[in-house]
């Protein structure tokens, strides 16, 4: 059998040998590659994804208010019903945290985002939280048994069987005051010595109102005699207890949370991932009964994702007008004479972003060297100058020029392959010189028009420097909005979604590209 | 649009004339007529973004270096100069030997995976520079680390796209008989590199590197996110003026950075002919 095979010299099959030479290859090409793949994936690439990820994260909301969102989700969001007393008590629970941890007002700036108001409501309620009369519980279990105060009693519930599934509001209100506890006195304190405040004996006696008789009678008849009669009579006594009057302490605090929506508001963003900022990006916002336009005069992202689009298409319009003459001197002069040429467009290649951005609005502004111009050669007269810059006209022009070079160098490159003996024999089968460029010149150079055309306008979408400083208020793009949001109003959620729908379109026309051209054949200069 | 045929009609000569002087020429002015206004404007007397009376007379008394002066005794320019010079060599040097090395082993015949390789390491210059910005700024702060080092990272990992794609064109024309020649007559594979490969692709590699250093150089965006007032560089110094109050200082900077481009594009060119000289193969 084997002698059937090829081999090499040392009597290997020469079949596994060629495959152990590729595999090597293929090794060494990889082990070339992997240190700047790692470089890329770690410091631009999980930036990128960790940003990204803040277009959904939501955790602020659930992590400040554990108990209440939690309790939410079994209110009926789409009745006409304030939640529950126990809602209400879960809330002054989580708030009384907050405050303590200073972490009411994040929240309250969280929530703002999505219904203006909150963010007043919480640093209201945070300040008056304290001052809340919470001990009614309290007092009702104390008195039915005193060990109901005691550390023991406490550490005898959190063993039983049944904690945390049957007290989950219980267990999340402990895990509060201890917090709570914690950074009020200290990381070291003993809490074997302490017990709970009153929020969180509210918070035990709203779930006794939901354990089963079978769970009654297993606490009640527990082998550890401390939780057997923290809880043999409780069923019934504590049906007397005092129904608590949170929701009438916190409504006094502030008439916002008597509305509805404050309450469908805090329903809607309970969860740990929402997909809210993806519909702000485009003026609307999901409310309980589904998505709905936002008001007329909050629209503003769908018209600058169109104006940053409509802009882009119109100065790649631009750039090949003005770039295809040039691309077409270059690519039939001779070399000599093209390479000198080529200078005036690689100067300004190479010339810096903000030296030729600054150019332009030194020349641009109304007292600046084209107005001058045009006013004493007469075209313009001095009190009539034109507003050129701090507008779209200012963006338009400045970014035509910055990104010109980036339309003429892929469309001379393709120009230059195009032999001259076309053009001349479609002339001398009669084709008149408007005939010869239209049927046979310009269809060849589409690809260099396709190849410029996704470059200059994948990197004009996504420009933020040129229309931030000649662009005024008319001419910003979408990535202008995304600065304001990141170091501005703070609402990064929110640019994260800006910025994951920009990244999208970037990535397709990325992909595009790649297909039309490939990546490979990016040409620099 | 080569040279005029000798049998040309009057109306071809007259498009010929007016497409090469006056069609194209426009757009050359367009291209080139800003940046060198501001060469002159920058040599004003006066406090003003325009051409005075005195000026347009060509009268010596209507220009002087003050703005230059200011430029080179103002303590906030010479420690963005200095800044600049500081974050943009290191930065190429990170992102020259990252590129040349993966660019090396992207052109060996079998990269399983190219063509999604390609495409992640090319992404820094194709994703828009705030987004890139913004989630450096979050990731980076978050990892605690912040200033010199954080501008560093992100300009090299920005500058490596133009290390790929220049040192990649040089080896596109890399004849591989030369590394098998050097093989068979017995020199190690790393003896083979410096020996033979490296001398042939060091024109490609220096002008990816001129490339890496002119977008550290000119990158605005990430020093805006990732810096502070000790960090500034000169285009971060500039486009606060601009956005500010606009000093005619920034006509003398951008005059200097104009002439550090001119620098660097001549370097360019001189390597490009070389290039050519040496293998009939385009390095840029």
């Amino acid at each position: 059998m084997a002698s059937d095979q090829l081999t090499t010299h040392d009597g290997k099959s020469l079949h596994k040998s060629l495959a152990k030479a590729l595999r090597r290859e293929k090794r060494r090409s990889l082990v070339l590659i992997a240190p700047l793949l790692l470089f890329v994936v770690v410091t631009f690439l999980s930036p990128i994804g960790d940003m990204l990820f803040r277009s959904v994260e939501n955790s602020v909301v659930p992590e400040t208010l554990p108990g209440t969102t939690r309790a939410l989700q079994s209110w009926d969001a789409t009745g006409t019903e304030l939640p529950h007393e126990q809602v209400f008590a879960l809330l002054a629970d989580d708030m009384m945290l907050a405050q303590e941890l200073k972490l009411h007002t994040r929240l309250g700036s969280r929530l703002n985002y999505d219904r203006p108001g909150m963010s007043s409501i919480f640093r209201k309620s945070g300040r008056r939280i304290k001052k809340m009369e919470s001990d009614a519980h309290l007092d009702a279990f104390t008195g039915f048994n005193p060990s109901w105060a005691t550390p023991a009693g406490w550490a005898a519930l959190r063993d039983s069987e049944l904690w945390p599934q049957a007290f989950p509001a219980t267990a999340i209100a402990f895990n509060n005051w201890t917090r709570y506890v914690k950074s009020d006195e200290g990381e070291n304190t003993d809490l074997s010595t302490l017990t709970p405040y009153g929020f969180t004996y509210s918070a035990l006696y709203y779930d006794l109102q939901q354990l089963s008789d079978e769970q009654w009678s297993d606490l009640a008849g527990s082998d550890d005699s401390t939780l057997a009669t923290l809880f043999s009579g409780l069923s019934s006594t504590s049906a007397s207890f005092p129904k608590g009057d949170y929701k009438e302490q916190i409504l006094a605090i502030d008439d916002g949370w008597g509305e509805l929506e404050t309450w469908q508001t805090l329903y809607r963003l309970s969860p740990r991932y929402v997909d809210s900022y993806y519909w702000a990006s485009i003026d609307r916002e999901s409310t309980i009964n589904g998505i709905v336009h936002k008001s007329e005069n909050e629209r503003i992202y769908v018209k600058l994702f169109v104006r940053t689009f409509g802009m882009s298409l119109l100065i790649t319009f631009l750039c090949i007008l003005l770039g295809y003459p040039i691309a077409y001197l270059l690519a039939t002069l001779p070399t000599r004479t093209s390479n000198l040429l080529l200078i005036f467009v690689l100067l300004p290649f190479w010339t810096s972003l903000l030296v030729r951005t600054s150019a332009w609005k030194v020349l641009l502004q109304q007292q600046g060297v084209v107005n001058n111009m045009l006013v004493k050669i007469g075209i313009i007269g001095d009190d009539s100058r034109l507003a050129l810059i701090n507008n779209m006209t200012g963006t338009i022009i400045t970014m035509t020029h910055i990104l010109l070079p980036f339309m003429i160098l892929p469309l001379f490159s393709v120009m230059k392959t195009i032999s001259p003996s076309y053009v001349r024999a479609a002339k001398s089968m009669g084709a008149t010189d408007w005939t010869a460029f239209r049927k046979i010149y310009f269809p060849n150079t589409i690809p260099g028009i396709g190849a410029g055309s996704i470059l200059v306008f994948i990197l004009s979408i996504g420009y933020y420097i040129t229309p931030e400083l000649v662009g005024g208020t008319k001419g910003v793009f979408i990535s202008n909005r995304i600065a304001y949001h990141i170091s501005s109003s703070l609402n990064w959620g929110l640019a994260a979604a800006l910025a994951a729908i920009l990244l999208g379109a970037v990535l397709i026309l990325y992909w595009a590209y790649d297909r039309v051209v490939g990546i490979d054949n990016v040409k620099l200069g | 649009m080569a040279a005029l045929p000798i049998y040309a009609s009057t109306g071809q000569r007259i498009w010929h004339y007016t497409f090469r002087y006056v069609i194209c020429g426009a757009i050359f002015f367009f291209l080139i007529a800003p940046i060198l206004v501001i060469i002159p404007l920058s040599f004003n007397a006066q406090d003003f973004f325009t051409f005075t009376e005195k000026m347009l007379k060509l009268d010596p008394d209507g220009y002087s270096t003050k703005h230059y002066v200011d430029f080179f005794t103002s303590s906030d320019w010479q420690l963005a100069f200095t800044n600049s010079f500081k974050i943009a060599p290191m930065a190429t040097l990170l992102a020259t030997t990252f590129g040349t090395l993966a660019a090396i082993g992207l052109s060996q015949p079998h990269v399983p995976f190219r063509r999604a390789i390609m495409a992640i390491l090319i992404s820094p210059m194709i994703v828009p520079l705030i987004i890139s910005a913004a989630g450096m700024y979050f990731f980076y702060t978050r990892i605690g680390l912040q200033g010199y080092w954080a501008i560093v990272l992100a300009h090299a990992v920005l500058g490596t796209p133009f290390v790929i794609i220049t040192v990649t064109a040089t080896l596109v024309g890399f004849d591989k008989s030369l590394t098998y020649a050097a093989a068979s007559l017995g020199a190690t594979p790393l003896r083979t590199f410096f020996k033979v490969q490296m001398p042939l692709i060091i024109p490609g590699v220096v002008s990816g590197a001129l490339f890496a250093f002119i977008t550290s150089f000119d990158e605005v965006v990430a020093v805006l996110f990732l810096g502070s007032a000790k960090t500034k560089t000169l285009p971060w110094q500039m486009f606060t003026g601009l956005r500010e109050q606009i000093s005619p200082t920034i006509l003398a900077v951008a005059t200097v950075m104009i002439i550090v481009s001119a620098l660097l594009l001549t370097v360019l060119e001189l390597l490009r002919r070389r290039s050519e000289r040496l293998r009939g193969v385009t390095a840029i």
